[in-house]
């Protein structure tokens, strides 16, 4: 029974879908938009004869397949492995601000681990009056909060130190996801095992994977904003972001959000561990290097279009659209030019008031159809001004490799099709 | 274990030293009663040590906590926060149970710059070149130079001011203690928390040598590892963007005629095209600036001849087609791909030799466990003594969830998802390890 109406579906459906992808072509020529009528509304279509699939179909649902494009990715010749390697968010297509954990970019140091709740222990000890041990139902007892937080890979954009390389948002921009945190405040931790909080102390944070990532943390960021979270977007972590606890340290690089979360130890110095000497540094020209560089300065980034999202309509209303975030605290205002930065309008802003999370902008505008050079500048609660490129290097050089906050330019040439450049 | 754990409930004074004292018994990962009675000792020297005690009084801890939940309340009332702040209650909740000392010294073995958290034991630069060649080499290189795109552990010396800096242990690592705690912990990759503290000395002192910091002769031990001076050790500077930058990015902006005119200076090197099946192309972009209009407050000095590059749709029949004329080639092309991911590991073809995995020559057909000289797991060995046999079905089950079709196997991969992975990764290493 099912087998014959399967039979008879997909040879339909093959017959529909060449017409429709014939349809569609005469569309984008243009000409042929007015000529007769359209066989998806005229003819009777499988959706609307053929019943669906039924509620059990996928008990934890996928994006539909058409969709199927919209995925995080890597590019293999970055990194030696993709046991320790990282892929990209596809911000380009994605809308509002919250990122999905399935297609939100991953940075793994030594491969994702798949742990069970069962056998999740987390560590408190060093210079606290009672060293402890919880297990994971021991952390969902404790007063909880939910917090929206971008977490940025200090390295996003750093490849475009020495130049426009990567042609797409998505590998220029996307080492960046945001999410809504469910955790425990690591202060209300830290008091449980009474900790010596005074503020020249740190707080030594490490994961439980074989790479067994551990960061310092100043006492005074400690007892702040930092969350010691289980769950994201709702749901649990997934395990390539840290299943079942990870540390989220907002506003602050995501090498420091330490997955699979196992110790936190109470120091009197920074145990100035590999990730925060010979990673996570920063060289400048003359040879010296910057270190505990933690902060990510404020930066915004048009999604569309962008290379991967090319205008595809051709003259007329268009929204051109972004994300900003600031590791100080609110986007507070995003202007956008059309011509390299000689003029600037500004933008509207999505939901305001999240510090320390993505914002949305929108420019609802009107294209003429002339060629663009799409920039984008960030301003946060501080007063601080998105730098261009010029800027940065002028402070820094182009030896770094973290940190590259610069004003993006996509040139949009008169087809529509847009490239990651450099202007003067 | 009660009498343990009293020292272990140290006040913090007594916290700091106790970082050293269990570090030492942690390195043999041994914790035996025995171990305990001599840490309780060590506790007692180390805290008798420690200059500067500052303990935690309640009351400026319940003030610095009163701080931050005022604060994150008038975040609240600004509507930024999803939730009010978690309460804090007097005291503790009483949540959670005591570490036991071996727990702890499992765990806490991070060492510190100063030395703090280095366990007793030596290992000089021959016993490291042997060492390092063995489990090290596949990756750094048996010189320290690195393999690929594999971290270089030696030389670069003064290039940290050039275009491309060298960033070694010897270069730039501006701490000893962070290789030896790295080492210790987090390497060999794919066999992380296996050398002994002996091993480790003996592999610093080599990564040393190799950055002509030592002579041949030299022994590494916790007695001279502070006297070692790092090259790098005065090249960092804390943070100061907020004094070089921020003070002068915090401005209002230009909103008209910010520049008489722009110009195009660079194009993207890349053009990254997107696979349906995943990842992306890198492809070297030959579009030169010549041709593109400059721009003013006017707008582009004139409208370009657009050259609009191959959209995705037209990269994507390209590659179809490849894979439809290809054939077999396509598919061990394809396995290449995939062999990425287990090359960390292990060779193939001509000269593959074993290293943190067995090589893969000739594995179709081969016993389980056969190759020599490579160590395998007991669940290896005794699939071998069975006689069972690597062939198309065995070889995908394993691929599929290595720690589900062989439990207890040193492998540390979680599996290929896709099965046209598996096959494409098969006709690789048919071709490639063919003998």
């Amino acid at each position: 029974m099912s087998d014959k109406t399967n039979d008879r579906s997909t040879s339909r459906r093959g017959f529909l879908t060449g017409a429709a992808a014939a349809g569609a072509g005469a569309l984008a020529a243009g000409s042929a938009r007015a000529n007769g009528p359209d066989p998806l509304i005229t003819e009777l279509q499988d959706w609307a004869s053929y019943t669906g699939a039924g509620v059990d179909e996928t008990p934890y649902g996928m994006p539909i397949s058409h969709e199927s494009h919209v995925v995080r990715r890597n590019v293999e010749w970055l990194t030696a492995s993709p046991i320790s390697s990282i892929n990209f968010t596809p911000i380009h297509a994605l809308d509002g601000t919250i990122t999905p954990q399935g297609c939100a970019f991953e940075r793994h140091h030594s491969g994702a681990i798949e742990m069970r709740k069962e056998d999740y222990r987390l560590m408190i000890n060093g210079l606290v009056d009672r060293p402890l041990v919880f297990n994971y139902d021991d952390l969902e007892r404790f007063p909880r909060e939910n917090h929206v937080y971008f977490c940025e890979c200090a390295a996003n954009t750093g490849m475009e130190w020495a130049g426009a390389q990567l042609n797409g948002a998505q590998f220029t921009h996307g080492m960046i996801h945001n999410m809504e945190y469910t955790g425990v405040p690591l202060r209300t931790l830290l008091r449980e095992a009474g900790a010596d909080i005074s503020a020249d102390k740190w707080v030594y944070v490490e994961g439980a994977d074989a790479s067994s990532n551990g960061r310092s943390i100043p006492m005074e960021k400690a007892l702040d904003d930092v969350l010691v979270a289980f769950k994201a977007n709702g749901e649990a972590l997934r395990m390539e972001h840290g299943y079942p606890v990870r540390l989220v340290v907002p506003g602050w690089e995501g090498n420091m959000w330490v997955k699979w979360l196992r110790r936190i130890e109470i120091a009197d110095r920074a145990v100035e561990s590999r990730e925060e000497t010979s990673k996570y540094t920063d060289v400048y020209e003359d040879g010296t290097a910057r270190k505990w560089t933690w902060v990510m300065d404020a930066k915004s980034v048009i999604t569309s279009p962008s290379p991967q999202m090319p205008i595809k309509h051709g003259a007329g209303p268009m929204v051109i659209s972004g994300l900003a975030w600031s590791g100080h605290g609110q986007i507070t205002r995003v202007d956008v030019s059309k011509d390299g930065g000689v003029t600037w309008e500004t933008a509207r802003l999505g939901k305001q008031g999240d510090a320390k999370a993505l914002t949305r902008f929108y420019l609802d505008t009107k294209w003429d159809g002339a060629p663009m050079l799409l920039q984008s500048r960030a301003m946060d609660e501080t007063g601080y001004v998105q730098p261009t490129k010029d800027q940065l290097r002028a402070e820094r050089g182009e030896n770094a490799v973290y940190h590259n906050n610069c004003i993006q330019t996509w040139y949009v040439n008169a087809e529509g099709v847009a490239e990651n450049v450099e202007v003067s | 274990m009660s009498k343990s754990l009293k020292d272990i409930l140290l006040p913090v004074a007594g916290g700091t030293a106790l970082v050293i004292a269990l570090a030492v018994f942690a390195a043999n990962r041994d914790y035996g009663q025995s171990k305990i009675e001599s840490l309780q000792s060590q506790v007692a020297t180390a805290r008798a040590e420690v200059e500067t005690v500052k303990a935690t009084t309640a009351s400026e801890l319940e003030a610095k906590i009163a701080e931050v939940q005022a604060a994150a309340a008038a975040r609240v009332a600004s509507g930024a926060n999803l939730t009010a702040p978690a309460p804090a209650v007097e005291g503790a909740y009483g949540i959670g149970r005591p570490a036991h000392p071996e727990e702890i010294a499992a765990w806490d073995v991070d060492v510190l710059p100063d030395g703090r958290g280095l366990p007793e034991g030596s290992g000089d630069v021959y016993t490291g070149e042997e060492l390092f060649v063995e489990k090290c080499g596949s990756c750094h290189g048996d010189f320290a130079e690195g393999v690929d795109n594999w971290p270089v552990l030696a030389g670069g010396f003064d290039t940290l001011a050039d275009e491309d800096p060298v960033k070694t242990v010897g270069s730039y690592w501006p701490h000893l203690s962070t290789a030896w705690d790295y080492i210790h912990r987090s390497m060999p990759f794919g066999e992380a928390g296996t050398l002994t503290a002996d091993e480790t000395y003996a592999i610093v002192a080599y990564i040393m040598y190799s950055n002509d910091m030592v002579d041949d002769e030299f022994v590494l031990s916790n007695e001279n590892f502070l006297e070692v001076e790092m090259h790098n050790a005065e090249g960092f500077v804390i943070d100061d963007r907020p004094e070089l930058e921020y003070a002068k990015w915090r401005a209002e902006p230009c909103m008209e005629n910010c520049k008489d005119e722009v110009a195009v200076t660079m194009r993207s090197v890349f053009l990254v095209e997107t696979p349906p099946e995943g990842g992306s192309e890198s492809l070297m972009n030959d579009a030169t600036i010549e041709g593109l209009p400059t721009f003013t407050a006017a707008g582009p000095s004139f409208i370009p001849e657009a050259t609009a590059k191959p959209t995705p749709a037209a990269v994507q029949t390209t590659t179809e087609e490849k894979a439809d004329a290809g054939g077999d080639d396509a598919l061990i092309a394809s396995g290449e791909k995939v062999f990425k991911k287990c090359k960390a590991c292990h060779q193939v073809g001509e000269g593959a030799k074993n290293r943190s995995g067995p090589h893969l020559n000739g594995l179709m057909g081969r016993t389980f466990g056969a190759v020599d000289g490579f160590k395998y797991s007991n669940a290896f060995k005794d699939a071998h003594d069975e006689g069972r046999v690597w062939d198309e079905a065995s070889f995908a089950e394993f691929l599929a969830k290595p720690k589900d079709y062989m439990k207890g196997t040193k492998m540390s991969f979680g599996g290929l998802k896709k099965a046209s992975d598996v096959e494409a990764l098969a006709a690789y290493l048919a071709a490639e390890g063919a003998e």
